[in-house]
């Protein structure tokens, strides 16, 4: 990595106090990157793009959202009919907080496949992991705010999860209600983490990238650059490509705004909220769906809250159950497979989550909670230990270019 | 002496690093308890404050209530079921054998007069508000209370009979003032 040369006197005199252009030059065009990357990686600065709109349409809201108990839902059907394109706004918000869940799941599933997880990404991973708790949480809050019917059983069912810690749950619960039931205390205080969390979460973003820039990026083919001849600088050419994604993804995204903005929601969130009657159909928003369904399939509340919360911070132990060497699952076959059971079992209990806990649904959930569970701590394991991978490429160019390179390959460390 | 000189500079720094330890240990100490002190009040204003805690009692007229009615009242913004049981209902849930259920509590623990059953309507899962209050409402299998979140079923003691719910309806404090009148809380 070349150290830059500033031209422009201004640059330079404040570089040399401030070294902020050395700083954006190392974050992009003086950032190797490997020169194999697919379409998969785009989904890293998709959710960053994310999260940049959400914080920007958040905090116009918040100048016209009234956080208490009384006001709340008129505050938002009056921001729905009367502030200025505050339709375009609230459906920008609700959507892009399911856009933003989408990117960063795929995101997610993207690093399970090439094994960005492992040696040493680890740091990395767990970074990724706490953005992905403090998401959860910001989502959460944030869907009680409307304080529809769902928001108000959502907070009621959600906060009720801690109540199934022995002894000390009750306390919990009433500290986190600020009062015996959910009611406007508990709406100002989830308004106030709302607002704060997302900037958490930047902050997390900033360590991410930080450990990002620091290990460098994973590739497809999950080995390490070994020169030169391996990378490309990260500007211009992957923020071409990311900008190109950027374009694809809103073409999605705004789809969504301007011809189904409702398609996430319930209906029932436009009644307002009901101390009194819970709705029928309690169903959370489509990215909980698979904990929910985790949660509803062990009889037993204290181990089906337990279990769902396993489910999370599994991940954080990731990088040692699957102890395979070999990143990517191209290389791997019989992870490869394990890997689409798991997509497919995930996508079993979001559906079965989307429906109540009866008759068929019941079996399924309990046996797709059982190979979740199954995967993580029998399956990846034994994998990694029996698992014959097939030969790794010498390099991240000999696949391409075949023998050219030869001379590269047998002296990795050279600087071309 | 050189030698003796050495040992006792020596002696003398190793216990200099040892006080210098125990300052900086208790140091640390103290600046931690105060921290977790100075941090108390910010937890401790989440809990219910002094407004939220005042409304804790409510008064019920009981004399407009027919056999068999249920009526919803609200207290501590939690609804409360007041059922005015049938004698089929107060039968059904006596007779249960105690030992059978899942939180073993006979009907008598449950009420002060048979006829009164006073619960908090919140179902002990996830904190729905069980169906059963009107008459078009499923009641379940044992003609109490149906939770419609996920399925748990109350007998007509608000016992839990079935699903996931681990406990039974909860019996608030409450005392009747007259024949017609319940305080509760």
């Amino acid at each position: 990595m070349s150290q830059p040369a500033w031209n422009s006197p201004v640059v330079k005199w404040i570089d040399e106090r401030l070294p902020i252009f050395t700083l954006l030059h190392h974050s992009t065009s003086g950032y190797p990157t490997p020169k194999n990357l697919n379409y998969w990686w785009n989904f890293g600065s998709l959710a960053g793009f994310m999260l940049v709109v959400l914080i920007a349409t958040g905090i116009v809201l918040a100048m016209q959202y009234q956080p208490n108990a009384a006001l709340a839902f008129d505050s938002v059907e009056r921001i729905m009919r009367d502030v200025n394109y505050g339709w375009l706004l609230r459906y920008l918000h609700m959507n892009g907080g399911s856009m933003f869940f989408l990117a960063v799941y795929i995101h997610i599933f993207r690093g399970l496949y090439y094994g960005s997880y492992k040696r040493p990404r680890e740091l990395l991973w767990w970074l990724g992991v706490v953005i992905l708790l403090l998401m959860m949480a910001t989502a959460f809050m944030g869907y009680v705010l409307p304080w529809g019917q769902m928001s108000f059983w959502a907070a009621t069912v959600i906060t009720n999860l801690f109540s199934a810690f022995p002894g000390v749950g009750r306390f919990i619960v009433h500290w986190l209600w600020g009062g015996f039931a959910v009611d406007n205390a508990t709406l100002n205080r989830f308004y106030a983490l709302h607002y704060l969390l997302p900037f958490v979460i930047l902050g997390v973003v900033v360590l991410h990238l930080w450990a990002l820039h620091t290990t460098k990026s994973n590739n497809p083919l999950g080995i390490d650059a070994k020169g030169q001849q391996d990378t490309i600088p990260f500007h211009p050419y992957y923020t071409v490509k990311d900008n190109f994604g950027i374009g694809v993804f809103l073409i999605v995204y705004l789809g969504f705004v301007f011809f189904a903005p409702n398609f996430f929601g319930e209906p029932d969130n436009y009644i307002p909220a009901n101390p009194l009657q819970t709705p029928p159909h309690i169903v959370p928003e489509w990215y909980f769906l698979p904990f929910y369904a985790i949660l509803r399939s062990i009889p037993d509340k204290l181990t089906g809250v337990l279990a769902t919360f396993l489910s999370i911070l599994v991940l954080f132990v990731l990088p040692w159950l699957d102890f395979s060497r070999v990143r990517s699952a191209t290389f791997r076959p019989l992870y490869k497979k394990a890997f689409w059971l798991l997509v497919v079992d995930v996508g079993v209990l979001g559906y079965v989550g989307a429906n109540p806990p009866e008759g068929g649904f019941l079996v399924m959930g309990r046996i797709a909670t059982a190979y979740y569970f199954l995967h993580w701590f029998i399956l990846v394991p034994l994998i990694a230990l029996f698992e014959r991978p097939r030969p790794l490429p010498v390099s991240i160019s000999q696949p391409v270019l075949g023998g050219g390179l030869a001379a590269a390959a047998a002296n990795p460390m050279e600087k071309a | 002496m050189a030698t003796s000189a050495e040992t006792s500079a020596h002696g003398a720094a190793g216990v200099a690093v040892k006080r210098r330890d125990f300052l900086y240990l208790a140091t640390g100490a103290m600046g931690a308890v105060g921290a977790a002190l100075a941090v108390w009040p910010l937890i401790e204003s989440m809990n219910p404050a002094a407004d939220v805690l005042a409304l804790s009692s409510s008064e019920v007229d009981l004399s407009p209530i027919q056999v068999g009615q249920r009526i919803t009242v609200k207290w501590r913004s939690q609804p409360v079921f007041v059922a005015r049981r049938t004698p089929e209902e107060i039968e059904e849930a006596q007779k249960v054998d105690v030992q059978e259920l899942r939180d073993p509590q006979a009907d008598s623990a449950r009420v002060k007069k048979p006829e009164w059953l006073v619960m908090v309507g919140i179902c002990t899962h996830l904190g729905c508000v069980p169906l059963g209050q009107m008459s078009g409402d499923p009641r379940g299998d044992w003609h109490g209370w149906f939770c419609p979140c996920h399925g748990s079923q109350y007998d007509t003691s608000g016992r839990i009979r079935q699903g996931p719910a681990p406990a039974n309806l909860v019996i608030p404090q409450y005392a009747f003032l007259t024949d017609t009148s319940v305080r509760i809380g």
